[in-house]
């Protein structure tokens, strides 16, 4: 985890698990950074918060996401590598969670927004 | 090896308390003012305030009010009732004396109003505390030690960082024969199966699956799972995600039993905590917030909590001192002074045993009698509210 590169920094992206689908952010990372994703260049196509989520690699509509070995939901909608994975396009396989705006998400709002 | 370092006060039942606290307990919300100003006006930070306040009677709470009051941390009771509420205040004043501690009942409608209680009450504290003063507290090993642990405010970081870091302290206590008790079967919807292979037995995995399935149904109809909009503004997607992360502060030792609020530890081990219902749902949400979650590991005798966090929680409880470990470095350079450890420096490259170690160090020196940040600052939270539970079934303790 704590592998740092040439310059002695630290990794932007943490993978949790090898079976992982997902990459989450160890610090703020900004748009139109360069980040590495298994070895290949990406160039962030917006911002990710600490402790956020992004795809490792394009995932398809109702893909399964993995987060520390462990299925966390399911896609909604087609996402490419280094996207952000969150509420707008990733939903539980349990019960649909919250926001303030929206209070409990309901099937219809499985567009996301 | 550390023995020396914690300390508790001896009960009558064999426990010991690593705190000698006054509780003062209002028995319906009637009565909740005139308790808080006795508090108040002790002037002392080991006078804490604890109570329920409905007026119909409820056997959960009850049980629960027996279990805080007769706490090993909790020394001496003064009860006040306002005189016509349905709490079986007789019952409760009883169940105290068999325990051996100083109890006294005041009810408001008898002492003669507000004043009159107060000052009746101060004089009752005052005693008591003059009489807990005399006290000696004795020598306390690990494997008399009962630690509970809780996530509030959990976000991205909280499942990479600081509850790992329970994850480990919890093992190493649990080699040293310590109880360590993680909870809420509603976030841990999503790591049932895991759970249940880790049981010591196949009946006790049965049982785990169960509870977390009877925890989705009563969410599910409740129409929100444990998951707050801060926990979505912090990077945490879905119930399942918030899941696995709070699922590692339990760890990795076997899971010795379920149990349920009020139920203590028969001995040393990992016990999962079901605070959830049963039956339909009635009085509403489980834990209608972090510290519904610790009073009910405090009844379970947890004499210190472990509490983590992403967001950010500043609360202590009353009866047992609440330890902050803070998940996000960010969130810890905005809240230190609230936070007894930054487990964030895990994402800048410290390792989570080093972390986990800085834990298990502060647990025992917690217990020893040093404050914890949020004891230290006067936190005293405590809530309690309508539940109605059946006993567990048998399979749920395996005999050692």
């Amino acid at each position: 985890m704590s592998a740092s590169d040439a310059n002695g920094r630290l990794p932007p992206l943490l993978l949790l698990h090898p079976d992982d689908n997902i990459l989450v952010a160890r610090r703020d990372i900004t748009k139109g950074e360069r980040v590495e994703i298994d070895g290949e260049n990406v160039v962030m196509p917006a911002a990710v918060e600490l402790g956020h989520k992004l795809a490792r690699r394009a995932l398809e509509p109702d893909t399964r996401v993995f987060k520390y070995g462990a299925p966390i939901g399911s896609m909604r909608v087609a996402v490419a590598r280094g996207e952000h994975v969150h509420l707008h396009n990733l939903r539980s396989d349990y019960i649909p969670s919250t926001s303030r705006e929206m209070g409990p998400a309901s099937s219809t709002d499985e567009g996301g927004h | 090896m550390t023995e020396s370092r914690m300390k508790g006060f001896l009960r009558s039942d064999g426990r010991k308390g690593i705190r000698n606290v006054v509780a003062v307990a209002y028995l319906v919300e009637c009565a909740h003012h005139v308790s808080r100003l006795i508090v108040q006006k002790s002037g002392a930070d080991d006078v804490h305030l604890i109570g329920f306040p409905g007026c119909y009677p409820n056997k959960y709470s009850l049980e629960m009010m027996e279990r805080l009051c007769t706490h090993p941390n909790v020394g001496a009771v003064l009860l006040v009732s306002l005189g016509c509420e349905g709490f079986n205040r007789e019952h409760l004043r009883k169940t105290i004396l068999a325990s051996g501690r100083p109890v006294q009942l005041l009810v408001i409608q008898q002492s003669g109003g507000t004043t009159r209680t107060l000052n009746a009450g101060l004089d009752v504290v005052r005693k008591m505390r003059a009489e807990l003063a005399t006290q000696t507290p004795v020598p306390m090993a690990l494997n008399e030690l009962v630690v509970g642990t809780v996530c509030g405010g959990s976000d991205g970081t909280s499942g990479i960082t600081a509850n790992p870091a329970v994850g480990r302290c919890f093992d190493w206590l649990i080699e040293n024969d310590a109880a360590c008790i993680f909870e809420e079967t509603g976030e841990l919807i999503g790591c049932e199966r895991i759970m249940a292979s880790r049981a010591i037995t196949p009946a006790l995995g049965a049982e785990i699956e169960a509870c977390v399935e009877k925890a989705a149904n009563y969410y599910r109809i409740m129409g929100y799972g444990s998951f707050a909009p801060g926990n979505a503004e912090g990077g945490l997607t879905t119930l399942e995600e918030k899941s696995m992360g709070a699922y590692s502060k339990s760890g990795s030792s076997p899971i010795s039993g379920l149990i349920k609020p009020g139920d203590v530890p028969p001995r040393g081990g990992l016990y999962l905590l079901d605070v959830v219902p049963d039956g339909e749902p009635r009085f509403g949400f489980p834990n209608i917030s972090d510290n519904a979650e610790i009073v009910e590991l405090i009844a379970c005798g947890s004499h210190l909590i472990l509490f983590t966090t992403g967001r950010g929680s500043v609360v202590g409880s009353a009866i047992s001192p609440v330890i902050k470990i803070c998940a996000n470095p960010d969130t810890y350079d905005r809240m230190a002074d609230d936070m007894d450890v930054n487990a964030g420096r895990i994402l800048q490259g410290a390792e989570l045993d080093e972390v986990g170690r800085e834990i298990f160090e502060l647990v025992q020196s917690v217990a020893g009698g040093a404050l914890s940040k949020s004891e230290a600052l006067g936190h005293q939270e405590f809530i309690l509210t309508y539940k109605q539970f059946e006993p567990i079934g048998p399979a749920c303790l395996p005999a050692a």
